[in-house]
């Protein structure tokens, strides 16, 4: 077959899966909605593995499939651009994805709205898919806000729940901030370019560096380039439009592995690679992108400190590793970010799945102060859940370690703007990631069993369902089709990181796909020469700072979790308020619930009764007719009926037009 | 082919049909009156289709014309004619109206047979006005076509009926007046009424400014434009559903098609420089009403605001002065018919069943109507301008168009981005989303037979649209090249001395 139809393949594969299941559940039933979608899964990453070996082998796409629209002298064209870094996004894609398709069997077995879900993680799939496949911006819109729909449906999959209709709406409405930010980016590239084609785009980058936006005066590039990465933030959950990230956890957990840990948030990251040729040339603009991402790291990464619910404490470390790839964007080492994406793509779905499966053992009971000593009972999330932390935390030898100790280098060699404070934020982040991993998986699998206790109340609203687990009753492992996807994803998180390091960062791999420009190639050349090899580094990292953090981290979390349990609370007193700020999420929450979401409906009920109804309304309409009345009133006075009025009328106006005329005549 | 008197056929086919419908009578009839009228709009539609299936795209002059002497001393002619502007309305119009037809098939029961009549004479006399040539003909058609709608709102309509079709009335014959002036002055300076030969009349800049704001007030009172639009809501929230859908899919439209075939080409250097005035208005229409929308608590007020909100980007585009801008908002006129049609049957289904239209009276309707919701998530969706549906297209291009010209239009008008996602999704979920909210509510039965195959018809049409509009903007593009230029070139001109 030809390699285009192929192409085409990949992403109508699940798609077909998805309306199979949408539209036909009922009729295929469970078993068939998950088979269908299950193969299209299967058949795109087969496909994305066929398109590897194809672009191993040196070929590269760029055309278009058909034109979408054309107006005002702009092909709007839906096209695929296959390189190398597209392969790897599609690999990463199709292969978490027919993970979490498999482990969904055994996690939502109970579920009414089983089809339903099939239907709505295929067309993720799709989404997805064609975002990263996509050559132009009109394309890559479409798949960034159609993966922002699917968010927007898995979030509120249990829609009865007003927690999770309550997340899925905000989520909607935060991405669609960055959404705006993106647009605009989008338009100004057509604007100036004349074109939606990244190619052509590209190729103009560095007349658009010497323009300015017409009317603002801004720096035309550096425009572009912020506008693009607001989107990147919204999607990608960078401070400050970070907020939907920890309550879309209110979805089931194999989409929070999915899309909101393994693929979709990285939208952001593999955008602002592809767009490498741009913001290569805008330095402010990669200062903005470092500074955000920093601030991302390190202060998501502390809230994750102070969470019990064990999906939370996942997420925050997600927010916090999006951040990590952020910075590496930000000092332009776009091939580290890409890999530390596909290597966390591996070991936050695991730990995901795995927080899930321990989920299942517990009956839906998500506190973790109500877990303790799991490893007994079940041994295969236990060791998964364990290799992924380490990887997490980037014990050396692991895929973890690769990645986030090469962005840390090429922070450290960096000399851009923000840099100094770039690196405080990841070190410190270092020992903040091992400090809650650990403290998790102490609290999890180690230490005292703490469930099967009387009932405690729920404060997550989870209405009259029953959760947690009996009294008495023990945890138990989950069912195969859950453990397997632990142990496939389990596999890449350790080894992924060992093999392709070299290739990937330090041989070129990427070739053209990635664009740094030649002031910044500096430190990167360093790094390269001073890279001793996947095992010398890994060998090396035994004595880096970022080695010893980690340590240090997870000894703290160690005594404070399991030697001096007291300690913990002892801290929590005595620093109430750090410990109150942190558990407020620095106060975002309420300050856009008041301010923007507040502000807003309160803007609009003013502008209603103000504007529409007294002063439109009131004054416009109602006073005209009531002008009318008034005049028409008045004229009625007049017509009285009544003879001997009509005839005084008439003698007065004579006799007042006598007196002018006389006056007139004698003057 | 071409000696068919289409456009005639597809105006005068729903009129005689309407006033054979009217021929059965009392609703002892009902039935025959409701198949007479489904025939009828149906044979509207397929005279409509070899307009777009025989149309020369690669031209802008007018084609199909049809021209016949009226009343010869005043030369008043008979003109019919259509060009890549007015081509998709003709479609759409008569399309809409076979769905207005079924909607109403068991939702009214009182005068079927005028009912009917009235949506059948109405799709006429909107076919007329799309296809006139002749200042005097588009005019009787313009005005023709308030008398149905009048009589739908006040006859088949809510509780305040009558307010509502008194502002609806007052403020469109107002608008109309001025029309009618500026068409007479128009006569009186060129010495005829026909479209084509005013666009060529390089009138003085004081007499095109005159003309441009009885056309701006005429036009923009039914488009609505701020703040000349709240007889919108009020109309919409009386009005029967039928009557809400050809009020939202077709008659805005007839206000925004005078800018494109009045405004902008007959007194370009005035629409020139007003621009400002146009621009300034449409972005209020976009932000304010966007915030005010976020503060009902009527879905059919909401809808009705948001179809503000959506021809304040229609009226945008058309004054940016390029292509983008007025291709962009030529598709966003064509979606908004299929999007806010099918928001106000969505609604119009609810309102059957419950009869209440509080977003406080619902909560929970996927429990009990999910077929519904899923419909209804699609059109709140297209709504709010997600792309691969209909509402994405124009929205995007006219952005784009509006970077073109200005930064900040443009960045105003992407908050629509934010502000429809909002008052779109709030309400939906407040309505669909969450536990059962009350007994009538878990009673709610979801969509029959009927309304399953009128909510998937738009639904086919707001997605084709979305993932092919290329046959839209196809036949278009000469026809607005060809405005463009002609604009271009009159302001390039000096304005002739007052």
């Amino acid at each position: 077959m030809d390699m285009k139809t192929l192409h085409l393949l990949v992403p109508l594969a699940p798609l077909a899966g998805a309306v199979a299941a949408g539209l036909f559940g009922k009729q295929i039933g469970r078993a068939g909605a998950h088979c269908v979608a299950i193969f299209g899964v299967l058949a795109a990453f087969i496909l994305s593995v066929v398109i590897f070996q194809d672009v191993q082998a040196g070929n590269t796409f760029n055309y278009s499939v058909y034109t979408w629209m054309q107006a005002g002298g702009v092909n709007f064209e839906v096209g695929f651009l296959i390189d190398k870094l597209t392969v790897v996004m599609m690999l990463v894609v199709s292969f978490v994805s027919l993970m979490v398709h498999i482990y969904t069997i055994g996690y939502m077995s109970d579920d009414p709205g089983y089809q339903r879900f099939f239907s709505y993680i295929s067309l993720f799939t799709f989404s997805m898919l064609m975002l990263v496949m996509s050559n132009n911006f009109l394309q890559l819109f479409f798949g960034w806000e159609a993966v922002g729909l699917v968010s927007y449906l898995l979030i509120g999959f249990w829609y009865k729940r007003p927690t999770a209709i309550y997340a899925n709406l905000k989520a909607f409405l935060v991405n669609r901030v960055g959404d705006f930010g993106f647009l605009l980016g989008i338009a100004l590239i057509v604007a100036y370019v004349g074109s939606l084609g990244y190619t052509e785009a590209f190729d103009a980058a560095s007349t658009m560096a010497g323009m300015e936006v017409a009317g603002i005066g801004w720096p035309l590039l550096t425009t572009v380039c912020i506008c693009l990465f607001i989107g990147a933030m919204g999607k990608s959950a960078q401070v400050p439009l970070h907020v939907w990230l920890p309550d879309s956890m209110e979805g089931p957990t194999p989409i929070s592995a999915l899309i909101h840990a393994a693929t979709m948030v990285t939208a952001g990251i593999f955008m602002v690679a592809r767009m490498s040729p741009l913001f290569e040339l805008s330095e402010t603009a990669l200062s903005f992108v470092l500074v955000i991402g920093a601030t991302t790291a390190l202060f998501m990464g502390f809230l994750g400190i102070v969470q019990n619910d064990i999906k939370r404490v996942v997420a925050y470390s997600t927010l916090s590793q999006l951040g990590y790839m952020t910075v590496a964007l930000g000092v332009s080492a776009y091939s580290a970010a890409i890999f530390h994406l596909m290597t966390h793509a591996f070991f936050k779905a695991l730990l995901f799945l795995a927080a899930g499966s321990v989920i299942i053992g517990m009956h839906h009971d998500q506190d973790m102060r109500n877990m303790g000593g799991l490893r007994k009972y079940m041994p295969i999330t236990w060791i998964t859940s364990l290799v992924g932390s380490l990887a997490l935390i980037g014990t050396p030898f692991f895929s973890g370690f690769y990645s986030k100790d090469s962005i840390i280098e090429a922070v450290h060699v960096s000399s851009i703007p923000g840099s100094g404070y770039a690196l405080f934020c990841v070190l410190v982040g270092v020992f903040v990631t091992a400090f809650y991993s650990f403290r998790m998986y102490f609290l999890v699998f180690h230490g005292k069993e703490r469930f099967g206790k009387p009932h405690h109340e729920h404060e997550d609203g989870h209405g009259d369902e029953h959760h947690g687990l009996a009294s008495g009753q023990k945890p138990h492992e989950s069912p195969w089709v859950v453990t397997l996807p632990l142990v496939l994803l389990a596999i890449p998180s350790v080894v992924i990181g060992y093999c392709t390091i070299a290739p990937m960062l330090f041989d070129g791999w990427f070739g053209n796909a990635i664009f740094v420009g030649d002031n910044h190639l500096q430190g990167l050349v360093e790094i390269k020469e001073a890279f001793l090899g996947a095992a010398g580094m890994g060998l090396h990292g035994f004595i880096t700072a970022p080695f010893w953090l980690a340590l240090a981290g997870v000894a703290a979390a160690w005594v404070l979790y399991m030697h001096k349990p007291g300690w913990s609370a002892a801290i929590q007193r005595k620093f109430a308020a750090i410990h109150t700020v942190l558990e407020n999420k620095y106060y975002f929450d309420r300050f856009n619930e008041i301010v923007f979401a507040g502000g807003a409906r309160a803007l609009g009920s003013g502008l209603w009764r103000a504007g529409e109804q007294e002063l439109i309304d009131g004054v416009g309409v109602s006073g005209s007719s009531r002008l009318v009345t008034m005049v028409g009133r008045l004229a009625g006075l007049f017509q009285t009926g009544y003879l001997y009025q009509y005839a005084f009328t008439m003698i007065v106006g004579v006799f007042v037009l006598l007196t002018f005329w006389v006056l007139k005549v004698i003057l | 082919m071409t000696d068919i008197p289409l456009l005639s056929l597809a105006i005068w086919i729903p009129i005689l049909g309407g006033v054979l419908v009217l021929a059965t009578g009392s609703d002892a009839n009902a039935r025959m009156a409701r198949v007479v009228a489904l025939l009828t709009a149906i044979a509207g539609f397929a005279i409509t289709i070899p307009l777009y299936a025989c149309f020369d795209a690669s031209t802008a002059a007018m084609q199909f014309s049809e021209l016949r002497p009226w009343i010869e001393h005043f030369n008043i002619n008979y003109h019919l004619g259509i060009d890549g502007i007015s081509l998709w309305f003709l479609l759409l119009n008569s399309f809409i109206t076979i769905i207005v037809v079924i909607a109403g098939w068991e939702s009214i029961q009182n005068r079927v047979a005028q009912y009917m009549a009235a949506f059948l004479i109405m799709s006429g006399l909107m076919n007329g006005i799309f296809s006139a040539l002749d200042g005097v003909l588009f005019y009787v058609f313009f005005e023709a076509s308030l008398i149905p709608l009048y009589l739908i709102i006040g006859v088949w309509g809510g509780p305040n009926r009558v307010y509502a079709a008194f502002k609806f009335f007052l403020f469109t014959l107002a608008g109309s007046l001025l029309l009618l002036l500026a068409l007479i002055c128009l006569y009186n300076e060129t010495g005829s009424f026909a479209i084509l030969d005013w666009h060529q009349a390089g009138l003085p800049l004081g007499a095109q400014t005159l003309i441009f704001f009885a056309f701006l007030i005429a036009f923009g009172v039914k488009v609505p434009m701020w703040p000349i639009h709240t007889w919108l809501p009020d109309a919409h929230v009386e009005a029967p559903t039928g009557g809400s859908v050809v009020l939202a899919a077709i008659a805005l439209k007839l206000g925004a098609y005078g800018f494109l075939r009045f405004a902008l080409p007959i007194v370009p250097q005035a629409c020139h420089e007003y621009t400002w005035l146009v621009l300034g208005l449409s972005l209020i229409a976009v932000i304010y009403i966007g915030f005010v929308a976020l503060a009902q608590s009527d879905m059919k007020k909401l809808v009705a605001y948001s179809s503000v909100s959506h021809m304040g980007f229609v009226t945008l585009g058309f004054f940016l002065h390029n292509q983008l801008g007025i291709e962009g908002a030529l598709i966003q006129m064509i979606s908004h018919g299929f999007v806010s049609g099918a928001m106000f049957l969505c609604i119009g289904v609810l309102y059957d069943r419950m009869h209440s239209r509080q977003i406080a009276d619902y909560g929970g309707v996927v429990n009990t109507m999910p077929k519904f919701a899923a419909f209804f998530m699609l059109f709140a969706m297209a709504n709010s301008g997600l792309p691969a549906t209909s509402g994405f297209v124009g929205e995007f291009t006219v952005i784009l168009g509006a970077m073109q010209a200005n930064f900040l239009v443009a960045f105003l008008a992407a908050t629509t981005l934010i502000l429809g996602a909002a008052y779109s999704l709030w309400m939906y979920k407040r309505v669909v989303f969450g536990e059962v909210a009350n007994e009538n509510v878990a009673r709610l039965t979801d969509l029959n037979r009927r309304e399953f195959f009128f909510l998937a018809l738009l639904a086919a049409c707001v997605l084709a649209m979305g993932l092919y509009p290329f046959p839209f903007t196809e036949v278009m593009h000469a026809s607005v090249e060809n405005l463009l230029q002609h604009v271009q070139q009159q302001t390039a001109l000096t304005p002739p001395p007052l």
